[in-house]
């Protein structure tokens, strides 16, 4: 607006409309003046709306924020490194600290990639014990999501509840394995151990309670007019540019791309006796990624209860030997885990441990996508759009 | 404390899985056969494990093109991971042996994976095609006086942080990539720790634990295995 067209000095007369122009000079002057080269924000590594140590710096200018890069590393723990003086069996007990919120979907697909390299398969019931655990580290892990969601943008509610129910999964697993967060379950050609009684039933209780916690947090949450404004039209992620960053997971059904794991690679898993459907959204905004997990989570219920439903009777144990060791060659084996794609590139030599285990996890493509999507954001929203990418620090670092 | 476990009285619904892999793998197979004619020259090998995966490798010179080719001309559009192997077998051995003991003699000769190899690095990309979720192992030779290669920023802009990653473990130099700042370890660290020749300190100072895991078990018979190998293994 040129102060000539100005409303305010039209209305003025002459003399004062010279003197709103000085003034109005001076103030432009003075902003030139004042102009920095813009404010560097450091957020984290340990700060509360930072989900773990990363840490991000920020350069602004006012709310805008310029240039950001998170800073990862400081969980960092080489687990690529690690694998390659452990035996197999040992690996299993590193890798459930990757993504620690759904431990045993880590385990999952390593141990499919070392089956596969051996050419051994689990028995049906051990197939069907796996999905169900896999499915329940999903429901674990997400419905924190879901609860900590509200607390990025004040909402305080949500996250007792999801702490809440969360409970009865954790138990669920530990009833089950042993172990509440990393139960180092799962064996090469199947799992340790069978359910314990009246698992079964027990579980399906705890699924309709979380079912009931998907429809509160809907309500609570997605229906909520602040959610929605500090969400809908914010750090939208076009389809094309989720590919080339290798999204996964919920964050690229929710740019439209209708790809899922579990329905979409023959896997020796129990995903293809079920029915579920997959969700997408062709918004791929904030809200687009949160509202896709809030479905993800009720599907998950439902698919544990169709295999609680149809779980074979049986062995959970292939016949191994003793000693593993695993026949040369080279696999890679992914499933859609509760954060998105992870997979293991697994490379043997034929000896009692893995020669070289790349870890793909999901986090760390997930959260690459950052420099460019915080491009352009207003400072709030930073913590949005990375609660809404939804990351495990040490997915990252690995 | 555990409840007390059932023993499998539950209704089978499934049948066993078949277990019959199959032989021939025709959209595999058509796949390579389409990437052969694309990239002529550029194509060092290839390998197709039916109902499994594809590998390929390219030359060096052609990494970055032949990359941009799967993504414009097959549709290899989704960026899964990059990463690098070290083909080098470790002269430290795995870190189970005893310290006190001599220690053993170790094969070091290098021996390249699935489609071959000339160089002790190889890089490794993944690509999916997000249609028809057909993936491909792409593999490529790192010089060994170099160990330099392009870049694929440009190609896939997620490959940068990949890219970065490589380099401060393998010590892979990138051409054309914009910021090989280190990620994970601090930017005055010397060596590249996954590289096979960077010893684990936490393993070369003390013996494994896990060297009991080897040991003959007590009472056990080791009879029904007789690999002449080091471990013994009760059934």
């Amino acid at each position: 607006m040129t102060i000539l067209n100005d409303p305010v000095s039209a209305k003025l007369g002459s003399r004062q409309q010279l003197s709103y122009i000085a003034s109005q000079a001076a103030d432009a002057r003075l902003n030139v003046e004042l102009e920095t080269e813009g404010m560097t924000l450091n957020i984290g590594p340990q700060h509360p709306a930072t989900h773990g140590t990363l840490r991000i710096i920020a350069r602004l200018d006012g709310e805008q924020v310029v240039w950001a890069e998170p800073s990862c590393g400081y969980m960092h723990r080489g687990y690529e490194k690690l694998t390659e003086v452990r035996t197999f069996p040992q690996v299993t007990s590193l890798i459930n600290r990757i993504d620690w919120l759904g431990s045993f979907a880590n385990e999952v697909p390593f141990i499919l990639a070392a089956e596969k390299l051996m050419n051994v398969e689990a028995p049906p019931r051990a197939q069907w014990i796996r999905t169900i655990l896999f499915e329940l580290s999903r429901i674990a892990n997400v419905s924190l999501f879901l609860g900590d969601l509200g607390v990025q943008m004040g909402a305080i509610t949500p996250v007792f509840l999801a702490f809440r129910d969360r409970e009865y999964v954790l138990n669920l697993i530990e009833s089950a394995t042993g172990g509440r967060f990393h139960p180092n379950f799962d064996r090469i050609g199947g799992l340790k151990d069978d359910l314990p009684a009246g698992w079964i039933d027990e579980t399906k209780v705890v699924m309709k309670k979380l079912r009931n916690f998907c429809d509160e947090i809907e309500t609570l949450l997605f229906g909520n007019e602040i959610f929605q404004s500090r969400t809908r039209g914010i750090g939208v992620i076009p389809r094309d540019v989720a590919l080339q960053y290798g999204l996964s997971g919920a964050n690229l059904r929710a740019s439209g791309v209708d790809w899922d794991l579990r329905r979409d690679q023959t896997i020796p898993l129990a995903y293809d006796k079920v029915d579920f459907k997959v969700w997408t959204h062709p918004d791929g905004d904030s809200f687009a990624r949160c509202w896709i997990r809030l479905q993800e989570t009720r599907e998950a219920t439902k698919i544990v209860d169709q295999l609680l439903d149809g779980i074979p009777s049986g062995p959970v144990m292939a016949k191994v030997p003793k000693i593993i060791k695993v026949p040369e060659g080279e696999a890679w084996v992914s499933t859609e885990n509760p954060l998105g794609e992870m997979g293991y590139y697994v490379v043997s030599r034929g000896d009692l441990g893995p020669f070289r285990v790349k870890i793909r996890s999901a986090s760390f493509n997930n959260i690459s996508i950052t420099p460019w999507l915080l491009r352009g954001v207003y400072v709030p929203d930073i913590i949005t759009i990375l609660a809404s990418l939804y990351f495990i620090l040490g997915d990252i670092d690995r | 404390m555990h409840p007390p476990r059932l023993k499998g009285e539950v209704n089978p619904l499934s049948s066993p899985a078949e277990t019959t892999a199959p032989i021939v793998d025709a959209p595999r197979d058509a796949m390579v056969a389409a990437i052969r004619t694309t990239l002529g020259a550029a194509v060092v090998d290839t390998l197709v494990k039916p109902g499994d995966d594809i590998w390929l490798r390219v030359t060096t010179e052609s990494w970055c093109a032949s990359i941009q080719a799967l993504k414009d001309t097959h549709s290899f559009d989704y960026f899964c991971f990059l990463s690098a192997i070290d083909w080098m077998p470790s002269p430290y051995g795995r870190g189970e042996d005893d310290p006190s003991e001599p220690a053993p003699v170790r094969d070091t000769v290098i021996r390249p994976g699935y489609t071959g190899g000339d160089t002790r690095m190889q890089m490794l990309v993944r690509l999916v095609n997000s249609v028809t979720h057909l993936g491909i192992n792409i593999k490529a030779d790192v010089p060994n006086d170099s160990f330099t290669i392009d870049s694929i920023c440009t190609v896939f802009a997620g490959a940068n942080w990949h890219e970065r990653e490589a380099h401060e473990m393998f010590g892979i130099g990138f051409t054309g990539h914009p910021d090989l700042r280190n990620m994970y370890l601090p930017s005055d660290f010397e060596g590249y720790p996954m590289r096979k020749d960077f010893p684990l300190l936490a393993r070369m100072v003390k013996p494994w634990p896990g060297i009991v895991d080897v040991e003959p078990l007590p009472g056990g018979a080791a009879e029904d295995e007789k690999d002449g190998s080091s471990e013994e293994g009760a059934s």
